[in-house]
């Protein structure tokens, strides 16, 4: 296995199997870029979130190799890794009215040199952050008041609070309505245009057509394909995946996936 | 949602810099308010009783003792009263209400759940086991305060031992041992009053519904000396604390180590709830109450929450061992006073801004 000393994020030969015996990965390699967004695209169950906690350090003992800029991500310890990897779960846990602004600061926590909180240049950064995912507006707004779509925005602006070359989204889109789903869509764009790369779980294989360079697609914990878009998502690939009639067609020069049927 | 709780406008960053240092200015403030309200509630305590007191003696008092100025005659019996009597008692009382809610703050964060309290992890039924012990057999356990200490501290550890499996403590079979620990302990309880002849019965019933009225310099320095650095480490933890809620995942995912980090907290937290427990019998309500009153005023930054919690907590107790004293000749026990003005407080509370304050 080469070593690919640009790639933001390298797996090479990535298996985890469970104490108990069940194997959900299985020599998993693909690389993403820096500047570019990946979507990691699969079946429910196809093990998307395991490899996302294994990249994060939640899950220990998996095989194969994670690299981070060329370095084995097992080396850092956790807040090291945290200054590297951001991570937006697919809905915010969040428990008490925090502050939109409280809840965005949290992001800051690898970086923080003190005790007691983020300090005013850590404050500018947290209001950048917010304005880029759009929430500013919420800054002192208790998080319980939100929609859900808000609230993905706030989790978003907190990864980006984190300031961490790789992001890491575990369907930030699912949840929310057409105008939202865009929105996130759009901001991750601008992300990467900033030199962020980006892996994206989606169940939807049009916004991988539409926002994403690359694609990885898991299949019973194997990596069936990957490389950019258009090229990957074959008809044929999808019927693999899915055992439903597909088509893609392109009207207007647009690629577009949608029942045969239709 | 009634009121328009999303501004329409956009801000800039000036402004958005504006409303923080606002923010932070009004919080500021109510501290300032809470700690004007304690000690105006201590000073409420010293003046009630039945010896009446004048600001003069008091004075006095306090130059002689603090001080060493002799000078002025102090009359025996009022020197008697406020520095062996009431000063022990209101610090006693203050640091009681102060360890339990902050010892409560950090329990409802540990557990991300606004309805636990910090008793729930069988620190108070095995005070109680422990000091029904030492009230039936004297001989064998001399002392009561430290035997229900030792005795709360090992209702804890019992449920925190229990609840681990494969190097895993999860907070919900935490809360579950908790429940089975308490149960045990409060039956070994029964047992005992069970056995107990008329003399012992009593004791151990008003031990349970809580009380200032032995308390002591000892008691005092007792507790203040492990709740003040058990509060000043959950305070120093407080950022992390905010973490917490976020759930393990993304907790580590942001460099914490969540089970670790509930180790220390609930440690501290339950030596401070335990000390108070051991020397004035079981507070119920407060540990709930206190850490809800504060976030009402001051959202859920623990920064903030775990020294408002603090102070509404001791102010509370200290305004409830006011009422113990005053409303009628005889001492009501503290206990039963602090869950009937709590009570009707938290109900309103939570059918009035339950809304606000949770995620459901």
């Amino acid at each position: 296995m080469s070593n690919n000393p640009t790639a933001a994020l390298e797996l090479s030969g990535l298996s985890f199997t469970y104490p108990c015996g069940r194997q959900i990965l299985e020599d998993v390699s693909f690389t993403v870029q820096p500047g570019t967004v990946c979507g990691l695209f699969g079946p429910n169950g196809s093990g998307k979130s395991t490899l996302f906690r294994c990249c994060l350090g939640l899950l220990s003992g998996a095989a194969g190799s994670i690299r981070i800029n060329g370095e084995d991500a097992r080396t850092f310890e956790a807040k090291e890794l945290a200054r590297r990897v951001a991570y937006v779960p697919q809905e915010s846990q969040i428990r008490f009215p925090f502050l939109v602004r409280e809840l965005v600061a949290m992001g800051r926590t690898p970086h923080l040199r003190g005790i007691f909180g983020p300090s005013r240049a850590d404050h500018r950064i947290i209001t950048e952050a917010m304005e880029k995912a759009g929430v500013a507006a919420f800054a002192e707004t208790p998080c319980t008041e939100l929609s859900g779509g808000q609230r993905q925005l706030v989790a978003l602006a907190k990864a980006l609070a984190q300031d961490a070359r790789i992001m890491l989204l575990d369907e930030p889109a699912s949840a929310l309505d057409f105008s939202n789903q865009i929105l996130i869509w759009q901001t991750l764009r601008s992300i990467a245009a900033k030199g962020v790369a980006v892996l994206v779980c989606t169940h939807d294989p049009n916004h991988i057509l539409w926002f994403c360079d690359q694609v990885a697609v898991l299949h019973k914990g194997r990596l069936l394909a990957t490389g950019p878009c258009a090229e990957t998502l074959t008809p044929e690939l999808l019927h693999t995946l899915y055992d439903v009639p597909l088509e893609i067609s392109r009207p207007n020069g647009f690629t577009m996936i949608h029942p045969a049927e239709l | 949602m009634h009121k328009s709780a999303y501004p329409q406008k956009e801000f800039s960053p000036e402004e958005l810099e504006t409303l923080r240092a606002k923010r932070r200015v009004r919080r500021i403030i109510s501290i300032l308010v809470l700690c004007a309200l304690l000690v105006i509630a201590a000073m409420a305590g010293l003046f009630a009783g039945s010896y009446a007191l004048s600001l003069a003696d008091i004075q006095a008092v306090f130059a002689k003792r603090l001080f060493g100025s002799a000078s002025v005659d102090v009359p025996k019996v009022a020197e008697v009263v406020i520095w062996q009597i009431r000063m022990p008692r209101l610090i006693l009382a203050a640091v009681s209400g102060m360890a339990l809610a902050v010892a409560g703050v950090a329990y409802q964060g540990c557990f991300r759940n606004p309805l636990v309290e910090p008793f729930i992890l069988g620190a108070s039924s095995g005070a109680a086991c422990g000091a029904a012990l030492s009230m039936l057999f004297p001989l064998l356990f001399a002392q009561t305060q430290l035997t229900a200490f030792a005795f709360a501290l090992g209702g804890v550890a019992l449920s925190s031992w229990l609840a681990r499996s494969r190097g895993h403590t999860p907070p919900v079979s935490l809360v579950l041992s908790g429940i089975i620990v308490g149960a045990l302990f409060m039956a070994a309880v029964g047992i005992m009053k069970y056995l107990a002849n008329d003399a012992e019965l009593r004791e151990i019933t008003f031990w349970m519904l809580g009380g200032f009225h032995h308390a002591g310099w000892s008691d005092a320095f007792a507790v203040s000396a492990l709740t003040f650095p058990s509060a000043l480490v959950i305070w120093a933890l407080a950022w992390k604390l905010n973490l917490l809620a976020l759930g393990d995942d993304e907790s580590r995912s942001l460099g914490v180590n969540p089970s670790q980090l509930r180790r220390i907290l609930l440690f501290f937290a339950t030596l401070a709830a335990a000390s108070c427990v051991a020397s004035a019998g079981i507070i119920a309500w407060v540990g709930l109450m206190a850490p809800h009153a504060a976030r009402l005023l001051f959202g859920a930054d623990h920064r903030w929450l775990v020294p408002a919690s603090g102070l509404l907590g001791a102010t509370y107790l200290l305004f409830c061992d006011y009422l113990a004293r005053t409303l009628t000749g005889a001492e009501i026990p503290i206990g039963i006073l602090s869950a009937t003005v709590g009570a009707p407080f938290l109900l309103w509370l939570i059918r009035v801004k339950g809304r606000e304050l949770y995620v459901e």
